[in-house]
């Protein structure tokens, strides 16, 4: 299993526990991960709501860069991953953009690499069983709310990941690593993703009836698959709780950090030290030390 | 209920959006279940469906200044859940371009100044660099402490770079952003 893994800017900022986690897991799993020399930005929310031509040639340049590698894409944050598969959607979908996207990279490229989420590859390549096997240490039982977020799932004709309004990919690895996986109805809502800068009162909200629901089904923690539903939910569990004088303390924990404790990775290789709401409650359950 | 104020002043926004998005926007039959879905049309004003039925019966100029139109977080429920297979969000998303093209009023918490901020550091850097972003951002919103609280704690844990990425293809990016300016140059 070889792959191009495209890390995305956060992967270098907020969310280095997310990619430190994803390349320990890689190892374990003997997934072999090759970084595209020289990837740049998607272009993220920002890029597509400026202008189009940009929101499609920022991913077309890694993706045309993979496509020299003979290899299909990985992505693990999900806003990377709307992003390319619309990139890729679009240029063959369109032939004048695909004559802009040539104009603005000075190289054609048709929309045809394949790009795969970490989630498929982990569930599709990888497989249940073979994960199951590899787990040195279960979950116990610990109650896990699965947050997918928007754009894992959305455009759902385009991504065409998992069922739109009730996926199960994470729960599936979940209950695979020994956690009890919480049915609750807010797996898709929107954190408010880019907003948290620009109107952090809306992110508060949002997040804030997220955490809400996760703590009525007893939620231990919340896993999720993306830098900007992470960031979101950790760091705003503090505004969350200054409003509204609750006192949440809910962990917020990449799924590749809690497979890698299962697999029996260290909590420091993993990046746990990095979430800003501590999960002792988890590195508890699996019986390792805070 | 929908009102539509200055409909001989803005016409051609109905096209416009239709030519950005590639959206009808006729098909529109108002079940409202794009204004349901919507996570934050019970913060706004406008809500999805409402701005689908203005466009509809000729609203113009006036339709950016929407509150939607900047609030909105991109999430993209609307499109999955309309049953006519209309694109929702690619209709606000061409409302935003049209709303910075045709020079609309600044609103409440300033997401285009946010994305400017963004996509500049992407273009010098090919790759986005957030504390240049926040930098430029606070600067422009002129409020420099907010949230400064929890940066000591980000720097800390390794969550924000000191310094600018490396390593990105940045010729390639800045032909790109060169190239979509010419481009729009070439459109107006």
């Amino acid at each position: 299993m070889r792959y191009a893994y495209y890390p995305g800017c956060s992967a270098e900022s907020t969310a280095r526990d997310m990619h430190q986690s994803t390349l320990a897991v890689a190892r374990a799993l003997g997934i072999d991960l090759v970084e595209p020399k020289g990837w740049t930005c998607c272009g993220a929310t920002a890029g597509h709501q400026t202008d189009r031509l940009l929101a499609v040639s920022l991913p077309a340049a890694n993706l045309a860069k993979v496509q020299d590698m003979k290899l299909d894409m990985m992505v693990n944050c999900a806003a990377c991953y709307s992003r390319m598969k619309v990139a890729n959607h679009e240029i063959a979908a369109h032939s004048d953009i695909r004559k802009g996207v040539r104009e603005a990279l000075d190289r054609d490229y048709d929309g045809s690499v394949k790009v795969r989420h970490l989630l498929e590859v982990l569930l599709e390549d990888v497989g249940l069983p073979a994960i199951k096997r590899a787990v040195k240490r279960p979950l116990n039982g610990l109650k896990v709310a699965c947050y997918y977020g928007c754009l894992l799932v959305r455009p759902p004709k385009i991504l065409k990941f998992d069922d739109p309004e009730n996926p199960t990919s994470l729960d599936r690895l979940v209950t695979a690593m020994g956690g009890t996986s919480l049915e609750w109805p807010s797996k898709v809502e929107c954190c408010g993703g880019g907003l948290s800068l620009s109107r952090t009162d809306v992110v508060v909200e949002l997040t804030g009836s997220i955490i809400d629901m996760a703590a009525s089904v007893g939620a231990d923690c919340i896993a999720v698959s993306c830098p900007m539903c992470q960031v979101n939910l950790d760091l705003r569990q503090q505004d969350i709780n200054k409003q509204t004088g609750k006192n949440y303390q809910i962990p917020i924990v990449y799924i590749t950090q809690l497979l890698g404790l299962c697999l029996g990775i260290g909590p420091g290789e993993l990046g746990f030290e990095k979430l800003m709401v501590p999960a002792k409650r988890v590195l508890e359950k699996v019986n390792e030390r805070a | 209920m929908i009102t539509i104020k200055n409909k001989k002043n803005g016409s051609g926004l109905k096209q416009a959006v239709e030519e950005i998005s590639g959206v009808d926007v006729s098909v529109c039959f108002q079940c409202k279940k794009c204004s349901s879905g919507c996570p934050v049309a019970k913060l706004t004003k406008s809500r999805p469906s409402e701005i689908m039925r203005q466009l509809h019966l000729g609203a113009g100029n006036e339709l950016l200044e929407s509150d939607l139109v900047w609030m909105c977080a991109s999430c993209e429920t609307c499109s999955a859940r309309c049953p006519m297979g209309i694109d929702v969000a690619a209709v606000i998303d061409a409302l935003r371009r049209l709303a910075l093209e045709r020079g609309a009023s600044k609103q409440k918490g300033n997401v285009p100044l946010f994305n400017r901020a963004f996509l500049k550091t992407v273009e010098t850097f090919g790759r986005s660099y957030e504390i240049g972003m926040i930098t430029a951002y606070k600067i422009g919103t002129g409020k420099l402490m907010n949230d400064t609280e929890k940066f000591p704690a980000m720097l800390k844990k390794g969550k924000i770079a000191l310094l600018p990425p490396r390593g990105g293809d940045r010729k390639t990016v800045k032909r790109i952003f060169r190239k979509c300016k010419e481009s729009k140059g070439a459109q107006a």
